[in-house]
C-alpha cells in the first residue's frame, strides 16, 4: 500500500499514526516504519516502546540499525557500573551513543558550563492505544493508520527482515496498537 | 666568545633585552652530576662499600654530552677544564642565570640511578637529591629543582623519596623519565602520583629513562642518533594518552603534569584524534566526562624546548590549535643546543601571551610566587 506522504496528507490532520500492533513488536525487537517519508525505528525495550528517526545527526548513518547497550558510568578509574535503566542506541558508523528514550547525545554529558555542542537524534512520542479507544480516535479523524510496509531489524545481525505486512485494518477492539506522534508532546499524553 | 655555532638569540646575551625585556622563568635547566666522587658524601656507607667492592662505575657523563655532538651542549658552555657541562652552580650562574636575568630556573637532573639493585637505586636517588639541595638549591635562591626518583620497579620507594624531600621549598617537581618501561596512567603508579599531589608538586615527564631493554621508540632500536632525537616523541605521546585515558586526572584532581624537553607541536593532532575517538569509545573510559583535550588543558603543560618549528609564521597556527589558554612554559634546556630561536617563539605568540609563556604561567604552575 502507499505511504501517507506529505503530498496526499489532508490538511489539518494531527500527526498521529498507527504504525503497528503492539503484539507484533515483542520485547527486544525493532521495526522500521515509514511515516510521511520518514524512516523511523520502533523499539520495544523491556516492554517500553521508543521511536527514533533512522538517521544519525552526525553523518546520516542508519542509526536504528545500531546496537542497543546499557549506560556505562563511573565516578573515577577503578569503578565502573552499568545503569540498567538507561539504554543507548549506538550509531553503526562512529559508535556515538544516543539515549533511546530521548535521542539525547551522550558525548558531552557533564560539561561544567552545562553547554551542549552536539546534536541529538530525533525521537518521537509513542503511545499504546487499546483498539476500542483507537477506533474512537479514528472516527474523530485525529489519527491515521500508516499503511506502508515496515521491516523488522534483526537485533544481532542488524539485517532487515520482513517486510512487516501492516494489516492493521480493520482495527480490532480487543487488540493494542502502537501510535506514533510526529510531535514530542504526544509522549506525555500517552496515558490519557 | 667566538664560535661557529649558529647565532641563536636566546643564547646570545647581547640580544636578550632586544628580544624580551620581561621576566624569564626557565623550567628546564640541567644540573649534571660530575661523577661518582660528587655523590660519595651523600651515600650511606653500606653503598660506599658496595661501590668499591663491586667496582661499580657511575654512568659516564660523556655519554650524556658527547663532545662532538653539538646538539647535546653548546660549545661555549663546555668548560675548558674538561669538567662536564652544567656540573656546578657557578657554570649555570655565569652561562645562564646572570646574563639572561633568569628570575627562577628549575633544575632537572637526569643522572642514571637504575640498573643496580633496587635499594642501590634508591640510595643513589637520595644522594642526588641531597647533593641538589646542598650544592644547588642552597647556593642560589633563583634555583628550584625536580626530585630524582628511585627505579621504576619500586613505586613505594618512589613515593617514599617524594615524601622524604618533597617538603623542601626548593623542590617543585618530581622527575619521571618518559622511557620508564611502563605507561604512567597504569594504576601501578597511583602511589607515585598520590605522593606528588600530596606534596603539591608537579610531575615532570622528561626526555630519557632507562636503557635496560627499553628502546627510545616504541618500534624498536633506531640505527642513528637523528632517529632517536626525532623519534622519542612517540614515547611521550603514549605517556600522554595513557595518563588521560586511564583517568589519572580524575583519580588525582589536583595533579599537574609538565612534559619537558619534547616540544609541543605534536600535541594538537594527537588530542584531536583522542577527542574524536573518545566520542565513540567513551564507555571504555567512562570516567572521562569531557573531551580529553579539555582535561589536558587543565592538567598538562609543555616546555617550549626543543622548538621544532621552521619559522614564526609556521608555528603560530600550531599554538592556536592548542587552544585559547596558554599551555607553554619557556625553557632554555641548558646546556643543550637545540638551535631554539627565541625570536621564532615570541614571533609566533600573540603579544598578550608572551609574558605568560616566558614567566607568568610557570610562576603560577610551580607556585613560585612573584617578585
Amino acid at each position: 500500500m502507499a505511504d501517507v506522504t506529505d503530498e496526499n496528507r489532508p490538511l489539518g490532520r494531527p500527526g498521529r499514526f498507527v504504525v503497528a500492533r503492539a503484539k507484533d513488536v515483542p520485547e527486544g525487537t525493532r521495526l522500521l516504519v515509514q511515516v510521511l517519508g520518514r524512516e523511523i525505528g520502533i523499539f520495544n525495550i523491556g516492554g517500553q516502546f521508543h521511536a527514533i528517526l533512522n538517521r544519525c545527526p552526525h553523518r546520516g548513518a542508519e542509526l536504528c540499525k545500531g546496537d542497543i547497550i546499557g549506560r556505562v558510568d563511573s565516578d573515577g578509574p577503578g569503578e565502573m557500573r552499568l545503569d540498567p535503566t538507561q539504554k543507548f542506541l549506538v550509531c553503526p558508523w562512529h559508535a556515538w551513543e544516543f539515549d533511546i528514550e530521548t535521542g539525547e547525545s551522550w558525548r558531552d554529558r557533564g560539561a561544567p558550563d552545562g553547554s551542549k555542542n552536539y546534536v541529538d537524534a530525533r525521537s518521537y512520542g509513542l503511545g499504546v492505544s487499546a483498539g476500542d479507544k483507537l477506533a474512537a480516535g479514528l472516527s474523530k479523524g485525529d489519527t491515521e493508520i500508516s499503511t506502508a510496509d515496515a521491516e523488522y531489524v534483526d537485533p544481532v545481525t542488524h539485517r532487515v527482515r520482513g517486510p512487516y505486512e501492516a494489516h492493521i485494518l480493520p482495527v480490532d477492539v480487543d487488540d493494542e496498537y502502537i501510535v506514533l506522534s510526529l510531535t514530542k508532546k504526544f509522549a506525555s499524553e500517552k496515558d490519557e | 666568545m667566538e664560535t661557529d655555532a649558529p647565532a641563536s638569540p636566546v643564547l646570545n646575551p647581547t640580544s636578550r633585552g632586544d628580544l624580551w625585556r620581561g621576566a624569564i622563568v626557565d623550567v628546564d635547566i640541567h644540573a649534571v652530576v660530575p661523577g661518582l666522587e660528587a655523590l660519595r658524601p651523600y651515600l650511606d656507607e653500606v653503598w660506599l662499600q658496595y661501590i668499591d667492592e663491586r667496582n661499580w662505575t657511575a654512568p659516564p657523563t660523556a655519554s650524556i654530552y658527547p663532545p662532538n655532538l653539538d646538539a647535546t651542549a653548546r660549545p661555549e658552555w663546555r668548560p675548558e677544564d674538561g669538567r662536564p657541562p652544567a656540573s656546578a652552580v657557578e657554570m649555570i650562574r655565569a652561562d645562564l642565570l646572570d646574563p639572561f636575568d633568569i628570575e627562577y630556573g628549575i633544575l632537572n637532573c637526569v643522572y642514571a640511578i637504575d640498573g643496580g639493585p633496587p635499594d642501590f637505586s634508591t640510595a643513589l636517588a637520595r644522594a642526588v637529591n641531597d647533593w641538589l639541595i646542598a650544592e644547588w638549591l642552597e647556593a642560589d635562591p633563583r634555583l628550584r629543582a625536580s626530585i630524582v626518583l628511585p627505579t621504576r620497579d619500586d613505586p613505594a620507594a618512589i613515593a617514599a623519596e617524594i615524601d622524604r624531600v618533597g617538603g623542601h621549598p626548593g623542590f617543585v617537581q618530581a622527575l619521571l623519565p618518559a622511557r620508564s618501561g611502563g605507561m604512567y596512567g597504569k594504576r601501578l603508579y597511583w602511589p607515585v602520583f598520590e605522593a606528588i599531589a600530596r606534596n603539591d608538586l608537579v610531575a615532570g615527564i622528561h626526555w630519557g629513562g632507562s636503557n635496560n631493554g627499553l628502546p627510545p621508540t616504541p618500534s624498536g632500536w633506531p640505527s642513528t642518533y637523528i632517529e632517536e632525537y626525532v623519534g622519542e616523541v612517540q614515547v611521550f605521546e603514549s605517556q600522554l594518552i595513557s595518563l588521560l585515558a586511564e583517568g589519572t586526572f580524575q583519580r588525582f584532581p589536583e595533579l599537574r603534569v609538565t612534559f619537558l624537553e619534547i616540544g609541543f607541536t605534536w600535541v594538537p593532532m594527537w588530542m584531536w584524534d583522542l577527542d574524536r575517538n573518545w566520542k565513540g569509545m567513551r564507555r571504555e573510559v567512562p570516567w572521562l566526562k569531557r573531551p580529553p583535550f579539555e582535561i589536558l588543558r587543565e592538567h598538562v603543560r609543555f616546555s617550549t624546548a626543543p622548538l621544532d618549528a621552521p619559522s614564526a609564521e609556521e608555528l603560530a597556527p600550531v599554538i592556536t590549535w592548542l587552544g585559547p589558554q596558554n599551555l607553554l612554559l619557556f625553557a632554555s634546556d641548558y646546556p643543550h643546543m637545540h638551535d631554539d630561536d627565541l625570536a621564532t617563539l615570541l614571533g609566533a605568540l600573540p603579544e598578550e601571551s608572551r609574558s605568560e609563556v616566558m614567566a607568568d604561567s610557570a610562576r603560577e604552575w610551580y607556585r613560585l610566587g612573584s617578585v
